[in-house]
């Protein structure tokens, strides 16, 4: 093998782990903020995010058979939409569940768990059983090739994107806008955040609306790269959990950075082991980090 | 809370219904005169009466299998309905009990035992993982029950309670390497499979043919990912690096649609590389996306678009039964053989025995298959045709080349182990 | 008899007593034997829901891995009969005679190592017990004396299921894969697939889980019971008070995961198989969900709380195969929603006071039951002070860590 195309590879094989970084930050933001903010396990976060790739399958049936025009533009709205539906179903189960569970944040796993259930088999009664592959526009598909045997993904690069847009608007969001003080007050310290006027309920409702709108917004985007069907969440649930733990669960910045670790760490050990024994190594990591640093890697200092 | 089920087949209530109909003794004489009586086929006490047989239908309609699974139900069903339409078996109509493994082997075991010692059924039609069927088959062997498998799977089984509808690995792999390797030239292959025993037995025969059979041609990679892996981009560098000939995959899953996706973004695409596939039927590509998958090979027994009149009426009676956008893969023809299978054997035989029916199945044919034309060998698997298929935008496959003869089922490969 | 009776009452043995009744009694009398095999798999699962009580309930130490010990248990048993079942005459097809059938199609051509000592019983009866609490203790040991609790523990024991997952699945030729080790079919030459058999299996389950309880039930009312859960609701106080409390929470743990090896072992004796989709996320999940809607205080509760899921998951699936996960999911949030204490929660709240009032109001012995009624009003009170408290009205306004995955609002407050 010649030297270029060491290059090349050792490139396209720096963009695998970037790309699989973003994947990650992006499955783990939404679970992130519903769990790191307010203690809360959503089991359903992977439902979440079905219904975000759902919602494309939906506009690109209806764009191809009723408004051709735009199957090269749809996509943008229906991420946008895709935010909007989980947002509100988000919304709805926080009025009808979680809010009576906030005492006993264990018992949100198993309802959010009994939530998940029924929204697959939703899934597979009204939508069907089999996977579904939404028709994707053609400025995402395919590679950019700047020169002979460098592919970088397009689909790799828009997610990227868009991991950006969203985690930039988390960060400002929680640091910049009332509602990010709401949280972050809510977090510190809930009873006195009550006593001086802040209207706790609702910021937890928004939170969690806001945590499950960007399972969607993450749905919508996996949809360019991996599967839609009734069971796809499940396929990205744990890793999920894992960068969220594994950053730390009260800080988003740890998550920025756990799931940089740990992309980097697996796309590098696949490279040069069989990808079980790579899954396993990154695991055992993880877990022996966590061993050593329980509360992450960026936690923030508590009184213990 | 099973006793409705148990004095349904308890020989004291069939006296009962007997005699309750012996004023109609008449009727049923003129309209089912060719019946022979219940107790003459069914000595062993299943759930046959005069009118009926029950069969059970064991598959995933829940959890991550559904997706596979749900067409081999939905032929089970057309098959069963055509049958019942003609007038069943032996006279008596079909009648289904269906359970739902769940995608979880060991509710399969469960579901199987349920089917063979409470509803007596006189035949199972299911499960689709090689897991699955393992599950089961002590509890069919021990209980004595008679399974119809669908699925093409790994080989290295054998047994008088099953009967294998799909191919066993060699029938479908070494006719496909054989093509490629003398359409394609190709020299150099790249194995990639899921991690279960089907994939890593069926890229073992396929390294040994490689290696020993097909001149001068060698494996230059072999992968294995975790089912319900879903990121690609690191293998597909490695096979960048390679630069094989061939990619030969047996990926599946939610792990297929990852694969391809991100295959072809990292610009692998048909025009540069080969890709054969022994994993992809039409079913995945509607997960997958035909331009995801435009241009590359399956090695398969079935393709709905094969011109055949038996296809023809299978894919418009499916299709008027489904809806006009439903699509028959590989699993879905061959769990469609099923219950035509069961039905010829039953007749050849003369009875629903299962003992009977484990022994008459041999050299029983099925004219009317949608694949052409099968038998079933001694050896309980199937003497079929291996086709090569190449993916289409539209998502079908277009059949570039088939096997001259029947390829006779070897499910212990002498040389292959 | 009265004797017995006060004995019975002082000890809280009264449900334990109908439990056991129920099991050895009118299940065997009620059912035949397809359903009462069934219900001896479920009891396995109870194995399990118990030790959740023991580390969950009372240690407060969530574990969302119990799969493992499970599986690792019953791997155990099942490598003894794969291997009795693989003797060289049945298996002289084989390139290799003499070792199960999957080694051979993974071109293995001797017995590993680890899988010699499982040709002996005692031993591979040993290994049931001793992995599942020696990997338990590993875990545990590690993270306790670092003080990892709460939410983290819990997460870390799913990343525990999930690796052992791959592991059995990736190496295949030493575990039988995704597969599982199948077709089992006798122990010591005794065919463990006849109906004789199946009664005698349910019977020593019944047996073992019977056992198990009343273990359970003996080490709540000790000294150490008390001292979990002093620890469970205060564990600075217990650790100023000079106890070593990463060592009780151990002992929990270790305790959970030796009861949880034992089922899997039951279990695979009665099903004859065992694969990793055991091991897994899913089922330890569910595992805990059955703890959950039994009553997670409750040994007793814990064990219908398993029957009635089990029960439920299997006749909604026959009867409604197309509704069948949404009246699961129901059941789930139903119970969470409005019995956040599972059955025993609505038997102490509900039924119990009824049924004392009833027994006062006809004028016998209003006080007779008093033994039972403090003990259950202490384990609501114990109940309370978890449930109740909202964070703030703690002292120090410092919530306990290891309250269940309550900690995590500890650790920003």
């Amino acid at each position: 093998m010649s030297v270029s195309e060491m290059l090349n590879i050792g490139m396209m094989q720096g963009f695998a782990g970037l790309s699989l970084f973003a994947v990650l930050l992006l499955m783990g933001l939404g679970l992130a903020i519903i769990f790191g903010q307010m203690g809360v396990i959503n089991m359903a976060h992977g439902e979440f995010m079905t219904i975000g790739a759902y919602t494309i399958f939906l506009f690109s049936t209806v764009s191809e058979n009723y408004f051709p025009k735009f199957v090269q533009s749809y996509f943008i709205f229906a991420i946008v939409a895709a935010f909007f539906i989980a947002f509100a179903l988000g919304w709805f189960i926080e009025w009808a569940l979680i809010r009576h569970l906030y005492k006993r944040p264990l018992d949100t796993l198993l309802a959010t768990w009994g939530v998940s259930l029924g929204m697959q088999q939703c899934f597979r009664t009204f939508i069907g059983p089999k996977e579904v592959s939404p028709t994707l526009p053609d400025w995402l598909m395919g590679s950019w090739s700047p020169h002979e045997g460098l592919d970088i993904p397009i689909n790799g690069m828009f997610v990227m994107v868009l991991t950006l847009v969203v985690t930039g608007g988390v960060l400002i969001a929680l640091y910049k806008s009332r509602w990010g003080l709401r949280v972050r007050a809510t977090v510190a310290n809930r009873t006195m955040a009550n006593s001086i006027g802040i209207n706790t309920k609702k910021t937890d409702r928004l939170t969690y609306a806001i945590g499950c709108g960007i399972a969607g917004i993450a749905g919508a985007a996996f949809t360019t790269i991996g599967s839609t069907g009734p069971t796809s969440g499940s396929l990205y649930i744990v890793d999920a959990f894992l960068v969220v733990t594994f950053g730390g669960a009260a800080s988003l910045l740890g998550t920025v950075a756990s799931a940089f670790g740990i992309a980097q760490m697996q796309s590098i050990s696949e490279f040069f082991m069989t990808g079980s024994m790579a899954k396993v190594l990154t695991l055992l990591t993880i877990v022996i980090i966590l061993m050593m640093r329980p509360q992450g890697l960026f936690a923030s200092k508590i009184r213990r | 809370m099973s006793h409705d089920q148990h004095n349904r087949t308890s020989p004291r209530r069939r006296i009962m219904q007997g005699l309750m109909v012996l004023p109609l003794i008449a009727l049923p004489a003129l309209s089912f005169g060719a019946n022979p009586p219940t107790a003459q086929v069914n000595t062993t006490k299943l759930a046959v009466t005069d009118t009926e047989v029950t069969v059970g239908q064991l598959h995933s309609a829940t959890g991550t299998m559904a997706i596979s699974e749900t067409g081999s139900i939905q032929a089970e069903q057309l098959a069963i309905d055509q049958i019942n339409a003609m007038g069943g078996v032996l006279g008596r109509k079909i009648k289904v009990i269906k359970e739902d493994g769940a995608s979880d082997w060991p509710t399969f075991a469960e579901k199987s035992k349920k089917l063979l010692i409470n509803d007596k059924v006189a035949a199972v039609f299911g499960c689709w993982t090689s897991a699955s069927r393992k599950a089961v088959l002590p509890i069919f062997e021990k209980e004595n029950g008679m399974l119809y498998y669908p699925t093409f799977y790994e080989g290295l089984e054998q047994s008088k309670n099953v009967i294998y509808t799909g191919q066993e690995a060699t029938q479908q792999i070494l006719w496909g390497l054989d093509w490629v390797s003398k359409e394609k030239k190709a020299k150099t292959y790249f194995l990639v499979g899921s991690d279960y025993i089907w994939p890593r037995t069926s890229m073992k025969i396929a390294r040994k043919h490689i290696e020993g059979h097909l001149a001068g041609s060698k494996v230059v990679g072999e992968e294995y990912y975790p089912l319900g892996h879903t990121n690609f981009n690191s293998l597909i560098n490695k096979i960048k690096a390679a630069k094989p000939d061939v990619i030969f995959i047996a990926v599946v899953g939610g792990s297929n649609v990852s694969f391809y996706k991100q295959l072809k973004a990292a610009g692998v695409t048909a025009a540069k590389q080969t890709l054969l596939t022994i994993s992809v039927t039409e079913d995945e590509v509607l997960g997958i996306g035909g331009e995801n998958m435009q241009g590359f090979y399956a090695s398969m027994k079935y393709f709905q678009s094969l011109d055949n009149a038996n296809n023809k009426k299978f894919v418009e009676a499916f299709k008027a039964k489904y809806g006009a956008k439903a699509v028959i893969g590989d699993v879905t023809q061959a769990a469609y053989l099923g219950p035509w299978l069961w039905k010829a054997t039953v007749e050849k035989a003369g009875s629903f025995d299962v003992d009977k029916i484990a022994a008459a199945s041999k050299d029983i044919e099925f004219k009317g298959a949608p694949e052409g034309y099968v038998k079933v060998h001694e050896n309980h698997h199937l003497w079929s045709k291996t086709r090569i298929g190449q993916a289409q935008a539209d998502g079908q496959f277009k059949v570039v080349a088939e096997s001259p003869e029947l390829i006779e089922p070897n499910p212990f490969p002498k040389g292959y182990q | 008899m009265q004797k017995i009776k006060t004995w019975i009452d002082q000890r809280g043995l009264n449900g334990f007593i109908i439990l056991a009744i129920l099991l050895a009694v009118v299940f065997p009398l009620a059912m035949d034997i397809f359903r009462l095999n069934l219900v001896g798999k479920y009891l396995t699962y109870g194995f399990v829901a118990i030790g959740l009580v023991m580390c969950w309930g009372y240690g407060g130490v969530l574990s969302l891995g119990q799969g493992v010990f499970f599986g690792l248990g019953g791997y155990a048993m099942a490598m003894f009969m794969k291997l009795e079942a693989s003797d060289p005459i049945t298996t002289k097809i084989q390139s290799t005679p003499g070792i199960p059938d999957f080694m051979d199609w993974n071109q293995i051509t001797a017995l590993p190592m680890f899988w010699k000592p499982f040709q002996h019983l005692p031993l591979a009866l040993l290994a049931v017990i001793v992995v599942p609490t020696l990997l338990a203790f590993i875990i545990s040991f590690a993270m306790f004396k670092r003080r990892v609790g709460g939410v983290y523990f819990a997460i870390i024991t799913q990343a525990v299921a999930l690796i052992v997952t791959v592991l059995i699945i990736g190496q295949q030729g030493y575990t039988g894969g995704v597969n599982g080790i199948t077709d089992l079919k006798t122990m010591l030459g005794w065919d463990t697939r006849t109906n004789s058999a199946k009664y005698i299996l349910y019977f020593v389950t019944v047996g073992l889980l019977l056992g198990s309880i009343y273990l359970c039930h003996w080490i709540q009312k000790s000294k150490l019971g008390t001292l979990l859960l002093a620890m469970r609701d205060k564990e600075d106080r217990v650790r100023f008070s000079g106890y070593d409390v990463a060592m009780f929470k151990v002992f929990a743990f270790c305790l959970a995961a030796m009861l949880a090896g034992i089922g899997g072992a039951m279990f695979t004796l009665q099903v004859g198989f065992m694969s990793a989709s055991f091991v897994g996320i899913v089922p330890s999940i569910e595992m805990v969900i059955f703890a959950a809607v039994g009553g997670r205080m409750s040994l007793v509760g814990a064990v219908y709380g398993t029957l009635l899921v089990n029960f439920g998951k299997t006749y909604f699936s026959e009867s409604f195969p197309d509704l069948w996960l949404f009246l699961m999911a129901g059941l789930f949030i139903g119970v969470v929603m409005a019995f956040p204490d599972g059955l025993a929660g609505v038997y102490t709240s509900h039924v119990k006071p009824w049924f004392i009032k009833r027994m006062a109001s006809v004028g016998k012995t209003g006080s007779k039951p008093g033994g039972t009624a403090k003990a259950a009003a202490s384990d609501a009170a114990a109940e309370m002070t978890v449930l109740e408290t909202p964070p703030g009205t703690t002292p120090r306004n410092v919530m306990p860590i290891n309250t269940g995955l309550g900690g995590i609002q500890g650790q920003s407050a």
